[in-house]
């Protein structure tokens, strides 16, 4: 009874001292909040007494120093954030203010964040407006920046959030509010630094680390988005979203230059001298090359790309990658667009400027682009689309996708302008050759021809070259039968130009008709021959464009001279030569007929002395020359 | 056949001339009377014994004079010579009298003048003043531009000036054209695949179009509305509208062609309608409105309209019209060498090909309606 009342009151007296004591810098402050605690309730019971009061002046002024001096102290940069806490937790007891209390704490937590932000700025290259300057690499990899930014700050800032609410919970003035936009605009700060971060990453790099590195984050940041959901989780996920399509449209145009790069490959292997004796590349080899490495490096791509999407990582669960990310920026960004971007840049090279004296594509180029367009419609790009859909399933109610009939018709329509641009190309090189040799000769004042003009033998040996040429890509197609009577044709003309010349001529204007009037009588039964129709996928196709060109450019230059007897004959030998050796080429070979009859036509109505050889001799000048 | 002009001075009534071509018949001029209202065509013949014709041009001044390019053989050579001539009176102003078949209707031209080349080449075309009084011509000979005066009412032609193209190679000239605007001293020509332009009075070329087309160019007309417009057209296949002032890229092409161009003429009074003849049997008319002179169409003054067209005066915001082609005229057999549009009659025009065949169309009357109003 008596002696616990003495020793409590014992115990009492001794608390100034005890508290001075303990409430000294660098003792252990603790213990004097207990004891002030404990002291506390029974000092105000008694304080009417005097003594007590005294007792609990006394210690209510220590108290106060202790307060004061943990006010200065959590001014301090260097406490860590446990003993920060700790000092906060005892300034709490002492029954200070929480608003001041946690804006103190705030603030001296932030500056301690802010310092470890600055550390990670510190790596990245000063922020340049104007993007010009060359950035040195970064110093250390994306993963090694990813770990350092989440364990650091984003620890730090979880371990301080869970104080926070332990030490503020249900205080008035201290509520979430406050700790929420604290940590919304410190993570948006972390946010923009990781962006910059990632903006340096050059070139293609490594993938899966790119992928490791945002798989942590995303991690961490998960953690810290559970404790606090205002802090920025659609920021977060767009952070993530938008790194993953900026490396799909970074190999979106590695793609493209591989392509040239291809490209060029194979125009320097049309283009390299070739050692005599050996044959140059066949045309399907370099096609059969093109392509494959074409497919191969998308498929590489596309396997890349699915590291974004595989199933232990992290973010890939988000809805953004399941959905989005699978259809607009996989199908449609990278495999849509660059099957598109081959279609455009194949038919750049047929309606280029090539007159303006850039160097033209070589028509064996041509050639190849239009079967690779032809081959991407009939298969490939069925292929590639199923292989996406495979790997990145689309969703059912995702934004509209291109269809791939779409792309198979705009891959048709590239390699149909390739192929007639390179029917053109080619008819114009041999238009070329006929023109000067008709324009350039005498006509009035040649001899009798005793054999083929070189000229022709050119051209159908140019003619065959391309045949070849197109045989290697391109099947036969279709020819019409060779009728019996095809070379026994040629005589026809030239009997019924003579006719006319045995009258005298009358002052009648309709004399100069009757020539006219058999011709045309002619025509009405042979089909009108359309010289640029468009041309179908088949070396025959092809090739009759190309022979209906010259021809048609012979014809015109041939009713432009005056031709005298021997200069008609000549065309007669030429004109035969041509037939023998061109018919086989031609889908039709009455289209040679009709056009050559044309040519021996006009050439008869320009004549001044129409005798036209024997025709027993013109065979034989062909057979020999 | 390959020549035909409208007759250039003659505002009342629609004729064309065509020059044959024919080496082993007497050559011929015809006059080709159409007569609108019935639909009828009246023909008359003059003989022009000298040679085959390349090129006929009328004089913009009097009715019944002529210059022909035409060919004349001599042993083993070939000389292409042009000559003024003159039509016999009765025949000026056509008659509208069915002809008989009988030889009577042949005449004769009458020489007024050669144009003297030995010096210089083959003739190329004649041009004759356009908007003059019949006295200037300017013919193109091989490499060469020469003017001349016509003096003593065209019975002499005196070389006024001359100018020569100088180049590497064989330069020849293929067509060439007077401009009608500058106060007629300006004409553009066409040598292999380049156009130039030369200043008449200095004789000096003024601008050069190089690489016009991919291959020779065939013809050139100019815009007779707008100043510094020019249409081109080759045997790439394309008519090329160009503004001289900027010679590096053209206005606009036109592919509709599928063989060599040989033709370009603009409408004479308006400028949207170009009109083009190719060796692929077509005649092409199409609808230049975005480059003509009223790509707007028919702009109305605000007080001209009637009170009833007060009541829906809305502002009528007017799109520039698309370019179109309006149509494709395929009564050809073969190959069409020229195409002319009536000096009377604008909405008419005539097209020649290689089989002598003349075919006159008119424009669709639709859009005739639709530039008008």
């Amino acid at each position: 009874g008596v002696q616990a009342l003495l020793r409590k009151l014992q115990s009492l007296v001794e608390v100034p001292g005890r508290l001075r004591r303990w409430a000294a810098p660098g003792a252990e402050p603790a213990r004097a909040l207990r004891c002030y605690a404990r002291a506390r309730a029974v000092l105000r019971h008694y304080r009417h007494l005097p003594s007590f009061r005294a007792i609990e002046d006394e210690s209510h002024a220590i108290m106060a120093d202790l307060a004061q001096h943990l006010r200065a102290r959590l001014r301090d940069d260097t406490l860590d954030p446990k003993e920060l806490t700790e000092c906060v937790e005892m300034l709490l007891q002492l029954e200070e203010p929480p608003e001041e209390l946690c804006e103190e704490f705030l603030s001296h937590a932030g500056a301690r964040l802010e310092a470890e932000l600055a550390v990670l700025e510190a790596e990245l290259p000063p922020a340049d407006p104007s993007g010009t300057a060359a950035t040195p690499p970064p110093a250390s990899d994306i993963l090694d920046f990813v770990d350092r930014g989440s364990s650091a700050f984003v620890g730090n800032l979880c371990l301080l959030a869970a104080s926070y609410r332990s030490l503020f919970e249900g205080r008035p003035g201290a509520g979430d509010g406050r700790l929420e936009a604290f940590a919304a605009a410190l993570t948006t700060r972390y946010f923009a630094l990781l962006e910059r971060r990632l903006a340096l990453e050059r070139g293609l790099g490594d993938t899966s680390l790119l992928v490791r590195a945002l798989d942590r984050f995303h991690r961490r940041l998960r953690a810290l988005l559970e404790l606090l959901p205002a802090a920025g989780a659609e920021a977060g996920a767009a952070l993530v979203a938008r790194a993953a399509r900026e490396r799909v449209d970074r190999y979106l145009r590695a793609l493209q230059t591989f392509f040239l790069g291809c490209l060029g490959d194979v125009r320097q292997a049309l283009a390299a001298p070739r050692p005599p004796g050996k044959e140059g590349p066949g045309l399907p080899d370099l096609l059969a090359t093109l392509a494959s490495s074409v497919l191969g490096q998308l498929k590489a791509v596309l396997a890349y790309v699915q590291l974004f999407t595989a199933k232990d990582v992290a973010f890939a669960s988000l809805p953004y990658f399941r959905g989005e990310f699978c259809v607009e920026a996989v199908r449609e960004g990278l495999v849509v667009a660059f099957v598109r971007w081959l279609c455009r840049t194949a038919r750049g090279f047929a309606d280029g400027p090539a007159e303006r004296g850039a160097p033209a594509a070589p028509p064996a180029l041509l050639l190849l682009l239009a079967r690779l367009c032809l081959d991407y419609e009939s298969t490939t790009i069925s292929y590639i689309l199923t292989l996406t859909d495979e790997q990145f399933p689309p969703q059912d109610t995702g934004p509209a996708v291109t269809p791939g009939p779409a792309l198979c018709a705009e891959a048709r329509g590239a390699a149909q302008r390739l192929l007639d641009h390179y029917v053109q190309v080619q008819g114009a090189a041999v238009a070329q050759m006929l023109r000067k040799s008709v324009e350039t000769r005498d006509w009035l004042g040649t001899v009798e021809p005793r054999n083929v003009r070189a000229v022709m033998k050119r051209v159908v040996e140019d003619i065959t070259a391309i045949d070849v040429q197109v045989g290697q890509l391109f099947e036969e197609g279709v020819r019409r039968a060779q009728s019996s009577d095809s070379s026994r044709r040629a005589f026809s003309v030239y009997s019924s130009s003579r006719a006319p010349g045995r009258y005298a001529p009358s002052y009648t204007p309709s004399a100069p008709m009757d020539t006219h009037l058999l011709s045309n009588i002619q025509k009405l039964f042979s089909e009108r021959i359309d010289i640029f129709s468009p041309v179908e996928f088949n070396k025959v196709s092809v090739l009759t464009g190309i022979i209906k060109i010259s021809l048609k450019t012979l014809l015109e230059c041939v009713r432009l001279r005056t031709l005298g007897r021997f200069g008609l004959q000549q065309v007669q030998v030429d004109g035969h030569y041509l037939q023998l050796y061109l018919w086989r080429f031609a889908a039709d070979e009455r289209v040679v007929q009709g056009l050559l009859d044309e040519v021996a036509a006009s050439a008869a109505h320009r004549c001044l002395d129409p005798v036209p050889m024997e025709h027993s001799v013109v065979e034989l000048i062909c057979e020999r020359g | 056949a390959r020549a035909l002009t409208p007759q250039t001075a003659e505002t009342d009534a629609i004729r064309f001339l065509v020059g044959t071509q024919s080496l082993r018949y007497d050559n011929q001029i015809h006059i080709i009377d159409f007569d609108d209202e019935n639909n009828i065509i009246n023909k008359n013949v003059l003989l022009h014994q000298v040679g085959e014709i390349w090129h006929i041009s009328t004089s913009p001044a009097d009715k019944g004079v002529l210059a022909t390019c035409y060919n004349k053989t001599s042993d083993s050579k070939v000389m292409t010579c042009a000559a003024v001539w003159r039509m016999p009176k009765e025949l000026e102003s056509g008659s509208h009298e069915s002809p008989d078949d009988s030889s009577s209707n042949t005449q004769t031209l009458e020489l007024l003048c050669h144009l003297d080349n030995t010096a210089h080449g083959n003739m190329a075309c004649v041009m004759w003043e356009p908007m003059g009084d019949g006295k200037k011509i300017v013919s193109l000979a091989d490499n060469n531009i020469l003017l001349w005066d016509l003096q003593e009412s065209s019975a002499k032609a005196v070389l006024s000036s001359s100018a020569a193209l100088e180049g590497k190679g064989q330069l020849k000239f293929t067509s060439g054209r007077w401009s009608p605007h500058h106060n007629c001293t300006q004409i553009a020509t066409a040598n292999d695949t380049t156009v130039r332009g030369w200043d008449m009075r200095s004789m000096r070329q003024i601008y050069c179009i190089e690489n016009a087309h991919g291959q020779l160019v065939r013809d050139l007309d100019f815009n007779p509305n707008k100043q510094y417009y020019l249409a081109s057209c080759g045997d790439d296949c394309k008519v090329k509208f160009w503004d001289t002032r900027n010679v590096t890229e053209p206005v606009k092409t036109l592919e509709e062609h599928s063989h060599w161009v040989w033709n370009v003429r603009y409408n004479h009074s308006h400028d949207q309608l170009i009109l083009t003849g190719s060796s692929d049997s077509r005649v092409i008319l199409s609808n230049m409105v975005s480059i003509s002179s009223e790509p707007f169409g028919h702009m109305v003054d605000d007080d001209e309209l009637s009170d009833q067209d007060d009541q829906h005066q809305e502002e009528k915001i007017k799109e520039p019209l698309q370019d179109s082609v309006i149509a494709t005229y395929e009564e050809h057999e073969d190959s069409v060498y020229a195409v002319e549009w009536s000096s009377a009659d604008p909405w008419l025009f005539a097209s020649l090909s290689y089989d002598g065949r003349l075919v006159i169309n008119r424009v669709p009357r639709a859009l005739k309606y639709h530039i008008l109003l």
